[in-house]
């Protein structure tokens, strides 16, 4: 958004003036109707955060910065800390991550680098598609079918073959109680894995298109294969829009709600063991809204706000290295 | 959608209104015929009424709101969920006409509604059973103080002492308890912590809240429905249902002890039992749970309809008198068949009384 601001209404207007002094009455209501719709989407930005920031400020008077930052959620006893949810958040958003690149970046080089576009193009639609199924489908997919085939089938199996070993039984194990859970913070990350998948590919695609053809014969012609070539040119080319589609990923994995809230499991908790249940933001919002009341709903509001500070630096820092990486790009 | 029903409300004339005001004042001036009491007879109301709130009387308001057409076929009663907190946070802010709600507003919620006079209506009450999962055990007997020791996370095998005396002759497995909560925060919750608060206030230290701060090995799901299809789908499960869910699911439930000494199965009769034998303040709150009474089953909660006692126009007072006293009339009779149970005749007839408070 930032970048589309910055580049249109000024620039365009700037070039106008030069050409003409008095411009046609047409001319100048365009400009005034982008202009508005522009400021109007900055403006409603502006509103949100200012109605929910003055909604929460009686968690923030109540708790006080440290109190905030705890690890105890007990709406009965008036305790309103955030630090298990925001932990939730920042580890199912990496493991979302962690699984999603891999692949994604794969899928990006094949329909860019492997794959001719006739038969490129069938793939990229059905990835379009993965990208438009409501999350609430994704999560009662992943709460009825994904979350007890992966109990049986992956976690008990593999919680009871890492039990005792160092880290791996730590992050892998059974967490208190024994317990392997279906909804856990691993599936939960493996269903956002799902979801930021297609835009992580989507970005990938685009960002190694650029890779001007010249550099790609070059190392061709230099006698490299094929995986040579991506290695030694695209890779190093389009890196930093890889980096900054990865952001953009992780930002939508960390605000995204209602598949979330269906498989995390809803038990809030700071532990390292990824097969029991945890709690994250945008879940704790969306269930315990409905009822609350008082300090207890400013709290939940001032959950959302932390939500959303966070999401826009994700998101700024992966425009910034996206944008820097194009004009890199531009340069070459 | 709403506001638009909201502006319907205004246009509406007043020749009709009138002729309900004289049906009604009748009706509310002769408690002593409780089920006549509610229809508003030939005198035909026009316009729309909405509602939102509380999630337990949803499958009761859907039915009335069918049934209540036969009644008035000019009003339109629309009743949204969403919570008991959203329905008071929707009435104070003036979006919808009513309010379900599972608990009275509180302190901390009073801010929004100073200057304005709320009125209480109980319309529904409703057994939250101890369902759980062991095969073979089909009447499982808890007192208040073992259920807050296993949801506590004191008590963790099925075979525990505690649990084995209260049940004796019976053979019940090692099996470990899981623990069957609430994932959304909900009036079952409180209700449920309600009565460990009331029976038990030395043992039960989790407190009383639409959300609770369970023990970490306890599984969460989303609404009823979802905690009892975690009991059934897990050996050794145990968690708290609403009765019609818990019926609908197909669950067994425990008998809890009550403040009788009695072990009482959850049922319509024992929740209704529950409510006659509390005490019910002026303005028609009470707490249900942990009742007085032999037949009382303790787990008992209740459901109020809140309105603002002055209405912007006399035609609002008039649908809104028209319709909750439909619910407080034949729309309890509805309720049975809906496995929730009906207000104890003295309930009823406190919150019919209070109709004509309702001013346009």
């Amino acid at each position: 958004m930032g970048r589309s601001q910055r580049a249109d209404p000024a620039g365009l207007a700037g070039s106008a003036r030069a050409l003409t002094q008095q411009r046609p009455l047409g001319d100048r209501i365009f400009q005034a109707l982008a202009l508005a719709a522009g400021l109007l989407v900055l403006a409603i930005l502006v509103l949100i955060a200012v109605a929910t920031t003055s909604q929460s400020t009686s968690w923030f008077s109540h708790e006080g910065i440290t109190g905030i930052f705890t690890t105890t959620w007990d709406p009965a006893h008036n305790k309103f800390g955030v630090l298990t949810f925001l932990y939730g958040t920042v580890v199912t958003a990496v493991i979302a991550v962690i699984l999603s690149v891999p692949v994604s970046v794969a899928i990006a080089l094949l329909l860019t680098e492997v794959l001719s576009y006739r038969w490129a193009r069938p793939i990229v639609y059905v990835i379009d598609l993965l990208a438009v199924v409501p999350s609430v489908v994704w999560g009662l997919w992943g709460l009825i079918v994904f979350a007890p085939w992966a109990q049986r089938t992956i976690y008990a199996p593999v919680a009871g073959a890492v039990k005792g070993v160092p880290i791996l039984g730590n992050l892998f194990g059974p967490g208190t109680g024994g317990v392997v859970s279906g909804p856990s913070f691993f599936t939960a990350g493996v269903i956002l894995a799902f979801m930021i998948t297609p835009i992580v590919t989507s970005l990938s695609r685009e960002v190694i298109a650029t890779v001007p053809v010249i550099d790609r014969e070059g190392a061709y012609a230099l006698g490299a294969t094929r995986w040579e070539m991506i290695r030694g040119v695209v890779f190093p080319h389009s890196q930093g829009g890889i980096v900054g589609a990865v952001l953009l990923g992780l930002g939508r994995a960390m605000g995204e709600t209602i598949a979330a809230a269906l498989v995390i499991g809803s038990i809030p908790a700071i532990t390292s063991h990824l097969f029991s249940t945890g709690y994250n933001m945008p879940a704790v919002i969306v269930n315990q809204f409905g009822e609350s009341s008082g300090v207890f709903r400013s709290a939940l509001l001032g959950i959302g706000v932390l939500l959303f500070v966070l999401t826009i630096i994700v998101n700024l820092i992966a425009r910034g290295i996206v944008a820097r990486s194009m004009a890199r790009q531009r340069g070459a | 959608m709403q506001p638009r029903g909201r502006k319907q409300v205004t246009i509406v004339g007043g020749i009709a209104a009138l002729a309900v005001a004289v049906s009604l004042s009748a009706c509310s001036s002769s408690p002593s015929h409780p089920s006549g009491a509610s229809s508003p007879s030939a005198a035909a109301l026009s316009g729309t009424l909405n509602g939102s709130g509380s999630t337990f009387q949803t499958t009761f308001q859907q039915a009335a709101i069918s049934q209540f057409k036969t009644v008035q076929p000019g009003m339109t009663v629309n009743y949204g969920g969403g919570g008991s907190g959203k329905g008071r946070s929707d009435l104070a802010s003036g979006v919808v006409n009513f309010a379900g709600s599972d608990s009275p507003i509180p302190s901390t919620d009073a801010s929004l509604f100073a200057g304005k006079t709320i009125l209480y209506f109980p319309v529904v009450i409703g057994p939250i059973t101890m369902s759980y999962n062991l095969q073979g055990v089909s009447n499982l007997k808890l007192d208040p103080t073992v259920i807050a020791n296993i949801f506590q996370g004191n008590i963790t095998s099925w075979n525990n002492p505690a649990i084995t005396a209260l049940n004796p002759g019976v053979s019940l497995p090692s099996t470990p308890i899981t623990l069957a909560v609430r994932s959304d925060s909900s009036g079952t919750t409180a209700n449920f912590s309600l009565f460990l608060q009331t029976a038990e206030p030395s043992a039960w230290k989790l407190g009383s809240s639409s959300t609770i701060s369970w023990p970490h090995s306890a599984r969460a799901a989303q609404g009823n429905s979802g905690v009892a299809q975690v009991i059934k789908s897990t050996p050794g499960a145990i968690g708290y249902v609403d009765y019609a869910d818990a019926k609908a699911s197909g669950l067994t439930y425990a008998s809890v002890k009550n403040s009788s000494g009695n072990f009482i199965a959850p049922s319509t009769a024992g929740a209704s039992a529950s409510a006659a034998g509390v005490t019910v303040n002026p303005d028609l709150t009470f707490h249900a749970v942990w009742g007085s009474g032999a037949q009382a089953y303790p787990i008992t909660y209740q459901s109020w309809v809140l309105v603002n006692a002055t209405q912007p126009s006399a035609n609002d007072a008039k649908m809104l008198q028209a319709y909750i006293g439909y619910l407080l009339g034949d729309g309890q009779k509805l309720l049975p068949s809906l496995n929730y149970a009906a207000l104890p005749a003295s309930i009823d007839q406190m919150a019919k009384a209070q109709l004509s408070k309702i001013k346009g």
